[in-house]
């Protein structure tokens, strides 16, 4: 470790309490493009404890991976959708947060009871430190060569599923059947295939549940 | 028991795991509580951090030598960045077919 141990603490300090305010501001605030560049700082202070841990090649995948590609996907996506609705009130909202927040709370009250009552095998071996980066490369292409191909694959395949579910190109025929298109449903012309009755008072689907 | 072991950093390994669940039922109450589809995906990318965190965490301190958590580490953040690709083109494509990203209207698996 090169850093002096209370420099360590101090920034775990800042890192911890820029992760739990910026992880409640993306859950608590109304405007969503706000969340969305405080995900950002949740990122990077994760990145952050990552270097505290030895670990500066994940520091370095966290950042580019959830700084550059995820959050910039979300971004793209609230500028994509971002049309300005007034969400209809539910009845008994309050009542459901807050026993969504007594069940989170017992969670939190549980998780840190595992975690402070049970005896870790403290000290553990030193740390590699900056041999880290090379000790993954090892392992990748050694005894974790399937799921390094295999995510490869994941890749791929949830590439080609993103663009043929996000896509929007117009055939001039089907596929399958060869006759035309019809070309209103995707110019949007025509009303959706998935018409929106919950705006409506339809009772039956309530009195099935 | 735990306090008889000296941690071998300044930061003890309980603290990062705490913080982790901290991060971790943040993520739980906003998977629950959004109405807006893309803040559930952004709770999502929370859970998973945190879970991260964890990982990481027990790989510095406990498997120092063969740092096996960094790995699976780096295989969550994979699963993650196709799962986050996935999921808004999902959502984009309801956005398209019901004009609106509100969760309690996204009703049609329901029973």
């Amino acid at each position: 470790m090169t850093i002096a141990s209370t420099t360590q603490q101090i920034c775990f300090l800042l890192l911890g309490t820029t992760l739990v305010l910026g992880s409640l501001g993306v859950v608590l605030l109304p405007n969503i493009v706000y969340s969305a560049f405080l995900l950002a700082g949740v990122f990077l202070s994760v990145a952050g404890l990552y270097l505290l841990l030895n670990a500066s090649f994940v520091a370095a995948a966290q950042v580019l991976v959830y700084v550059g590609a995820v959050n910039v996907l979300i971004l793209f996506a609230i500028m994509l959708v971002n049309k300005k609705e007034n969400l209809a009130a539910i009845p008994g909202l309050l009542l459901r947060r807050l026993l969504s927040g007594a069940v989170c709370g017992g969670l939190l009250v549980l998780l840190l009871r595992v975690a402070f009552t049970t005896p870790w095998a403290l000290p553990g071996p030193v740390p590699v430190g900056e041999e880290a980066t090379i000790r993954i490369g090892e392992h990748l292409f050694s005894d974790y060569l399937l799921p390094f191909e295999l995510a490869s694959v994941l890749l791929l395949m949830a590439m080609i599923g993103a663009i043929v579910l996000a896509r929007r190109d117009v055939f001039s025929s089907d596929v399958i059947t060869g006759e035309p298109a019809d070309q209103g449903l995707l110019e949007k012309t025509r009303t959706p295939l998935l018409i929106d009755t919950s705006g409506r008072d339809t009772p039956q689907l309530e009195t099935t549940r | 028991m735990t306090d008889a072991a000296i941690p071998a950093s300044a930061i003890p390994l309980q603290a990062f795991l705490a913080l982790a669940a901290v991060l971790f039922c943040t993520g739980v109450w906003g998977l629950i509580n959004s109405r807006n589809a893309v803040r559930v995906l952004m709770s999502i990318e929370l859970m998973l951090n945190a879970v991260n965190i964890n990982l990481m965490a027990f790989s510095n301190y406990l498997d120092g030598q063969l740092i096996r958590g960094q790995v699976f580490a780096i295989f969550v953040i994979t699963v993650a960045a196709a799962e986050a690709a996935v999921g808004l083109a999902i959502l984009l494509s309801l956005y398209r077919n019901r004009e609106t990203v509100d969760m309690e209207r996204f009703n049609l698996l329901r029973w």
